[in-house]
């Protein structure tokens, strides 16, 4: 393969981005606009269940749960995507086909990754074949630390080659790249890992449509997951390639969400972040298409906040469904 | 050279962590100190740690409950010159009542399940049991007097059952129960069963019955209003809902204490288990 043109990355501030997200939390936002980001967010989460004791009858009552939040309301939203592992994608598109929920599965040996490239690239495929609308793959950790950044860069192509390769004309496969934020050290590693999946995104061709390929943050599986200094840096990573190349490249933090409040907190990171880049009036990124929040119990949280709003009672968590 | 004294804040206690209202108002009692005005979004934090703690609590067992109510009572003995004067002329013997109600309350941790469960007789090949179990959170608006009192003697019953409680200290002398609240963080119990407000009666009422999350409410010497507020609002979630009339009293506090008040806050479950005959 050839070299990657890699863009040089900045390098970032830790202590401005720290104290540029901590801004965020600070604006006021009551009654209207608090339902409309309240319906907004819970139209972007990917509902996620990654365990190992996962059972088909746990996630059909998931994708139900995708589709009609709230079964009583036919006004709320659907959510984006269920996130499963491979194996249960089949159960999933079979449950959700023609709802408009997009079936995630995570691949390429999540969560560690390591395991032998031809092994991760079977992985996908096999998602791809069973169903899946998105993959959700982890980037090689271990070798990104240690210096080998093609080899990264070269894996991160494979993968989105074999989904740019399935795209139908009625099905483009998207592709989440999962840079396991709490294992990078630095916010410069961060910077770094988004410019090079960026350039992987584009190169493969998952980027002719907006929002065929995100960075994501986290597996989930480790502590920290998603904060808003890294989900800064990546977002400043999808507005210098949007400037540089005018692609549109998703974003989606992933655990550790699990409240409402810090997710609208999100939602004004992106707004004040990549407002009015392409010379239109309102924020694309504010969108399914191109932000999504992985989370597992924030969906419930925000229907919290929605009845609470509404009713001004505070309702009990044995008020929404589990799953 | 004199030196001045210096005052303590009276912060209320939510989630183990001594805090001020979130909405940052507070107010006068009396000439000298200032309480926090508890909002709506305490109640609301308050319930949140509640309902974490709860499950945790009430699967201790009994006896440990009662190990560490006996430690409470043995942390407000020794604080009791520091709550006597807070109290005023009748201090001492309120205090000597609340220590006292509490070595009561937790000798029954481990034994008013046996006096309030029972086994039923049933026509059929069945063992048939009655058992008692704590609502979950307990909301709880103590009587404005006593002050000590008003306050031990509805939540030790409450806790002593497994159940965590959101408390309303006494509005005209909250001083006592947010002191109280040092005794609870020196006595191994878990943060979160039992959070401290002080605030308006009729501000915060309507939330502690409406809130769905708070499964039972009790409240002693409160008016025909916030009575009306409370069994209304509980109705919505069928809340168990106590309102006691006459408060706990210096002299007649044995009264209060026993089954009988634990099984305010006590929910009762049926079983039915087939028997070899």
């Amino acid at each position: 393969m050839s070299a990657p043109v890699i863009p040089t990355s900045p390098t970032v501030d830790a202590v401005m981005a720290a104290q540029r997200a901590k801004g965020f939390t600070t604006r006021s936002i009551k009654r209207e606009s608090k339902g409309q980001a309240l319906r907004l967010a819970l139209s972007m989460v990917d509902l996620t269940t990654l365990e190992g004791k996962d059972s088909p009858e746990k996630i059909e009552s998931i994708c139900r749960k995708a589709v009609s939040p709230m079964p009583e309301r036919c006004d709320i939203p659907s959510v984006a995507a269920v996130c499963f592992y491979p194996s249960m994608v089949k159960i999933a598109a079979e449950a959700l086909a023609g709802t408009g929920v997009k079936v995630a599965s995570v691949a390429t040996g999540f969560p560690s990754g390591q395991f032998p490239l031809d092994v991760r690239l079977r992985d996908t495929e096999e998602a791809i074949q069973d169903g899946a609308d998105e993959i959700d793959m982890v980037i090689n950790r271990g070798a990104f630390l240690s210096g080998r950044r093609q080899e990264v860069y070269d894996e991160i192509l494979a993968v989105a080659k074999l989904c740019r390769d399935a795209w139908t004309s009625d099905k483009h496969v998207h592709l989440k790249v999962i840079l396991e934020t709490g294992e990078l050290e630095t916010l410069d590693n961060v910077r770094l890992a988004s410019d090079l999946s960026i350039v992987a995104l584009g190169e493969s061709g998952l980027l002719d449509e907006p929002g065929g390929g995100f960075i994501k943050t986290s597996t989930g599986k480790i502590s920290p997951a998603a904060t808003m200094p890294v989900t800064l840096v990546m977002l400043e990573a999808i507005r210098d390639a949007h400037r540089r190349d005018g692609v549109y490249v998703g974003m989606k933090p992933a655990g550790g969400i699990r409240a409402a409040k810090p997710a609208w907190h999100y939602l004004c990171m992106v707004k004040e972040t990549l407002e009015g880049l392409d010379g239109s009036a309102g924020c694309p990124w504010l969108s399914p298409s191109l932000f999504r929040f992985g989370a597992s119990s924030l969906a419930n949280d925000i229907l919290r906040q929605i009845v609470k709003l509404e009713t001004g009672t505070y309702p009990a968590a044995y008020d929404f469904s589990e799953a | 050279m004199v030196r001045e004294s210096i005052d303590k804040t009276l912060k209320m206690f939510i989630g183990g962590a001594f805090v001020r209202s979130e909405s940052g108002r507070s107010e006068a009692i009396g000439n000298r100190l200032r309480v926090c005005r508890g909002s709506r979004k305490d109640l609301r934090s308050a319930v949140e740690a509640a309902s974490k703690a709860q499950p945790g609590w009430s699967s201790a067992t009994g006896y440990l409950r009662g190990q560490i109510m006996y430690r409470m009572a043995e942390m407000l003995e020794g604080r009791s010159a520091a709550f006597a004067s807070l109290l005023g002329e009748t201090g001492k013997a309120e205090v000597a009542a609340a220590v006292d109600l509490l070595v009561s309350c937790a000798g029954w941790s481990d034994k008013h399940q046996q006096i309030l469960g029972t086994a039923n007789p049933v026509a059929g090949p069945y063992h048939n049991f009655t058992v008692s179990e704590p609502v979950g959170v307990v909301g709880v608006v103590c009587p404005d007097a006593p002050p000590l009192l008003g306050f031990v003697s509805l939540i030790a019953p409450a806790i002593v059952a497994g159940n965590a409680v959101v408390v309303l200290a006494s509005r005209s002398s909250p001083a006592a129960a947010v002191e109280f609240a040092e005794v609870i963080a020196t006595s191994d119990i878990p943060a979160g069963v039992v959070n401290i407000l002080t605030g308006d009666l009729a501000e915060l009422s309507p939330h502690f019955a409406s809130h769905r999350e708070i499964a039972g409410l009790v409240a002693a010497g409160v008016d025909r209003e916030t009575r009306r507020v409370l069994e209304l609002g509980a109705a919505e979630n069928l809340k168990r809902v106590s309102v006691i009339d006459e408060p706990v009293s210096v002299e007649r506090w044995r009264a209060g204490i026993g089954p009988g008040a634990i099984e305010r806050t006590l929910e009762f479950k049926t079983i039915w288990h087939p028997s070899s005959a």
